[in-house]
């Protein structure tokens, strides 16, 4: 008989079933809102001209295919850390920080999570939101630690339960770790704002806790990096050595390139260069070095002043776009005469939005209008055009009036 | 990693081709892969290592996992041994490796949470060869279900590979107690120029009956090395067993780096499912192999020819990249100090780092090493 006669079938992953159901249906007006990738307005995937050219110049250079650094490209990751702390940052100014190539967000992720499971011995407890992006708590968790919970999301209100979130945060106990979206909530979409991210930095720095910053949408959620990076630029500045875990899957749709980046924050330079000696102990046994194609695009594009000015309008256009149709969303319901209040779809930011829509209301949208989300109620905003906003407004109005 | 007779990174020829053909393709982008990876990908390359009439494939009974190269495939396959393979918690079942070894070979299944890793007799330095019945009693003491990661060809360091008579010899003992095969597959088509001929104990393996994991690199022999290209192939006794098992896979998978980059992919796949750029790639590799192969033989001559102390023939008998010359650390710290030849303190040597420009050279400085340092 076989091994693996034991092996249980794994789940299936609740999103894609949402993409698998969407691709059986025959119904011509079906939308796929499940989606965590970019779309244009046509509803296809869009691949920047700055990458285009990045692509061009770099195949004109004839480079070879040596093994990159364990740590990956140098120019890369220098830019990465740069893209995130700001170039008047002081942590790159003295060096204490080390920054790691990774496979994009969830490899990131993952190479900092390994890393305080061996390294941060204070505590193995990490604090996610609640609710977080679902493959944050098996990430955690592979990698050894304990997953615990922050108040984060009001259902009530579709927004930032904020006395909540103080109250939590403040009775964690020292040491422990917490993780924060450093912008566009994965899923809810709900960001604080800066004075609510002070008091929030302010509480943690109180706790003595160590901060995990999840930055996967840096320039695609208000269209401006600064802004995006605002929340991590402030807890540095107040003295809060973070860590970070970046992706440009969506802010360059590189998705399937796998560009991403760890930093730790460190007291100095020379404590750096032990933790980057560290890191490569955990990254070798992993996949031994990363994969080239995306990050030289990505270095190529911040590292080349008109094709970093260019990026920066394509993202801008793509946060505009997402920005756009929240608020043609709104006021369609308006028009279809919703009473309810939806100023959460355009308070909220990113590639996702938490409708408040309730798990029975999600099952019609499905069978009774082919429009398919997850059960909780989350859009990827990224599927909505100008094309199918009217059809999205007239479905919710129907399943909630 | 390869290198030309300039001394040069080459980039395959057929490489440049696909790569062309894919800068071409406006109907490319650069969305996510499914988390096992690109279809065409794995099936192409589980097709490579198993044979086009695999018997394995045939019944349907092999799964592939795309993986970030050869490291990648190990971890996964590693990973998933650990929660999987003989109960529910491996961590106290024990990993077997050969000694010598790729030094991450251990790093691997250490961090994949093995407790109980053991080396296998494999090199005799006396004789410079196969420690056969070394290898043979350690299959013959080991615990039952132990896990042994076996290279399927051109065994790094040493460029010694058993014969298919000895590999018989082991896949008898390992049947008999019920040994789980875990082939590291770096080199298939790079060691002897025939992906046939580097393929031949993994599919004697399959032919056998055995359920086996074989994680396969596309680095050297696609010279991509820093696209990250690798396949973790697994063979299974059915089907569903196989579709239960790529199904935890994926779990694994998502937590590490939830799918895997496509460039590579695209490339290799692309190759290996058009029968004229398979034929075009199957002779950038016959380059490759050769010139490592002349590179030997005119080592070996070159030292038989100075009358260079000890037995040579070890330098042509030996496979793939690396060979063991036998030089103990003294004289390798000779060649290194004296004569700034590098290689490691084990004695072995890149082959790829020869050149028609400086065996002479070489060969002297062995000579003078080995003559001079005892």
């Amino acid at each position: 008989s076989s091994w693996w006669s034991h092996v249980e079938m794994g789940p299936p992953d609740p999103i894609l079933g949402v993409t698998e159901a969407f691709k059986r249906d025959t119904n011509s007006k079906k939308m796929n809102l499940g989606v965590g990738a970019y779309r244009d307005d046509s509803g296809k995937p869009y691949v920047l001209n700055c990458v285009r050219k990045a692509e061009a110049m770099i195949a004109s250079k004839k480079m070879d295919k040596e093994y990159l650094p364990i740590v990956g490209l140098a120019d890369f990751t220098r830019a990465s850390a740069e893209l995130a702390l700001g170039e008047n940052s002081e942590v790159l100014k003295s060096g204490r920080y080390v920054t790691v190539q990774g496979i994009s967000g969830t490899g990131s992720l993952r190479i900092g999570a390994n890393f305080l499971h061996r390294f941060f011995k204070a505590s193995h407890d990490v604090y996610l939101p609640k609710p977080s992006w679902g493959n944050h708590t098996p990430i955690f968790r592979d990698a050894g630690m304990q997953l615990q919970a922050y108040r984060y999301y009001d259902p009530k209100t579709c927004s930032l339960d904020f006395s909540g979130a103080v109250d939590d945060i403040s009775k964690i106990p020292e040491k422990s770790i917490i993780l924060m979206h450093a912008c566009a909530h994965n899923p809810t979409g709900v960001d604080p704002r800066q004075e609510q991210w002070k008091e929030l930095a302010a509480v943690v720095k109180k706790r003595n806790l160590l901060v995990y910053f999840d930055m996967a949408y840096q320039g695609f959620a208000s269209g401006d990096i600064n802004r995006d990076a605002w929340a991590v630029r402030h807890f540095i500045e107040q003295g809060i050595d973070v860590v970070l875990a970046q992706s440009f899957a969506k802010n360059m749709g590189l998705y399937g390139e796998r560009v991403g980046a760890f930093t730790v924050i460190c007291r100095d330079a020379e404590e750096a260069k032990r933790v980057e000696s560290q890191l490569k102990i955990l990254i070798r046994p992993m996949y031994s070095n990363p994969p080239m194609n995306g990050a030289r695009i990505a270095s190529m594009i911040l590292n080349t002043p008109d094709l970093r000015k260019e990026w920066l309008v394509e993202v801008k256009s793509m946060a505009d776009r997402i920005i756009g149709m929240r608020n043609q969303l709104v006021s369609n319901l308006k028009k279809e005469g919703s009473s309810h209040n939806w100023q959460h779809i355009t308070d909220q930011i990113g590639m996702f939005c938490f409708t408040g829509l309730k798990p029975e209301q999600v099952e019609r949208l499905i069978k009774e209008f082919s429009i398919y989300m997850t059960k909780d109620g989350r859009i990827s905003v990224a599927g909505v055009s100008s094309g199918n906003v009217g059809y999205l407004a007239h479905a919710i109005h129907q399943v909630t009036k | 990693a390869y290198r030309t007779d300039e001394g040069q990174p080459w980039i395959l020829p057929v490489v440049k081709k696909v790569e062309q053909m894919i800068a071409n393709d406006n109907s490319l982008n650069h969305e996510y892969l499914p988390i096992l990876g690109l279809p065409e990908f794995r099936a192409n390359a589980s097709r490579i290592a198993l044979g086009d009439d695999s018997p394995a494939i045939k019944e349907n009974r092999i799964g592939s996992v795309q993986s970030l190269g050869g490291t990648g495939a190990l971890r996964i396959g590693a990973e998933f041994l650990r929660r999987w393979y003989n109960g529910n918690n491996n961590t106290a079942t024990p990993v077997y490796i050969s000694a010598p070894s790729w030094e991450n070979h251990n790093s691997v299944f250490v961090d994949a949470g093995f407790k109980d890793i053991r080396t296998y007799h494999y090199w005799d330095a006396a004789k410079r060869g196969l420690d056969l019945q070394g290898l043979l009693n350690d299959l013959e003491s080991a615990p039952e279900f132990s896990i042994f990661i076996l290279h399927a060809c051109a065994h790094n360091p040493t460029g010694t590979d058993p014969s298919p008579e000895q590999w018989k010899q082991i896949a008898a003992v390992m049947k008999r107690r019920c040994l789980f095969p875990f082939f590291d597959s770096a080199y298939q088509g790079f060691a002897s120029g025939s992906l046939d001929k580097d393929a031949w104990a993994v599919r004697y393996f399959v032919s056998e009956g055995f359920e086996l994991f074989c994680a396969q690199s596309f680095s050297k022999n696609f010279g991509l090395y820093n696209e990250r290209v690798g396949n973790l192939t697994v063979v299974g006794k059915d089907a569903d067993s196989v579709q239960r098992a790529l199904s935890q896979m994926e779990k694994i998978v998502r937590t590490t780096w939830s799918n895997p980059p496509s460039q590579g992919a695209r490339i290799v796949a692309t190759t290996l499912s058009s029968p004229q750029l398979f034929d075009e790639w199957y002779g950038n590799v016959k380059t490759m192999a050769d010139r490592v192969l002349l590179m030997r033989s005119e080592l070996r001559s070159r030292l038989e020819a100075l009358g260079t102390p000890g037995t040579w023939n070890h330098i042509t008998e030996q496979i793939g990249m690396f060979s063991f010359t036998g030089l103990n650390p003294k004289q390798v710290e000779y060649m290194i100090k004296e004569k700034h030849i590098y290689l490691l303190a084990s004695g072995r040597i890149n082959m790829c780092g020869l050149t028609t420009k400086n065996l002479d050279y070489v060969a002297k400085s062995i000579h003078e090493a080995v003559t001079k340092i005892q």
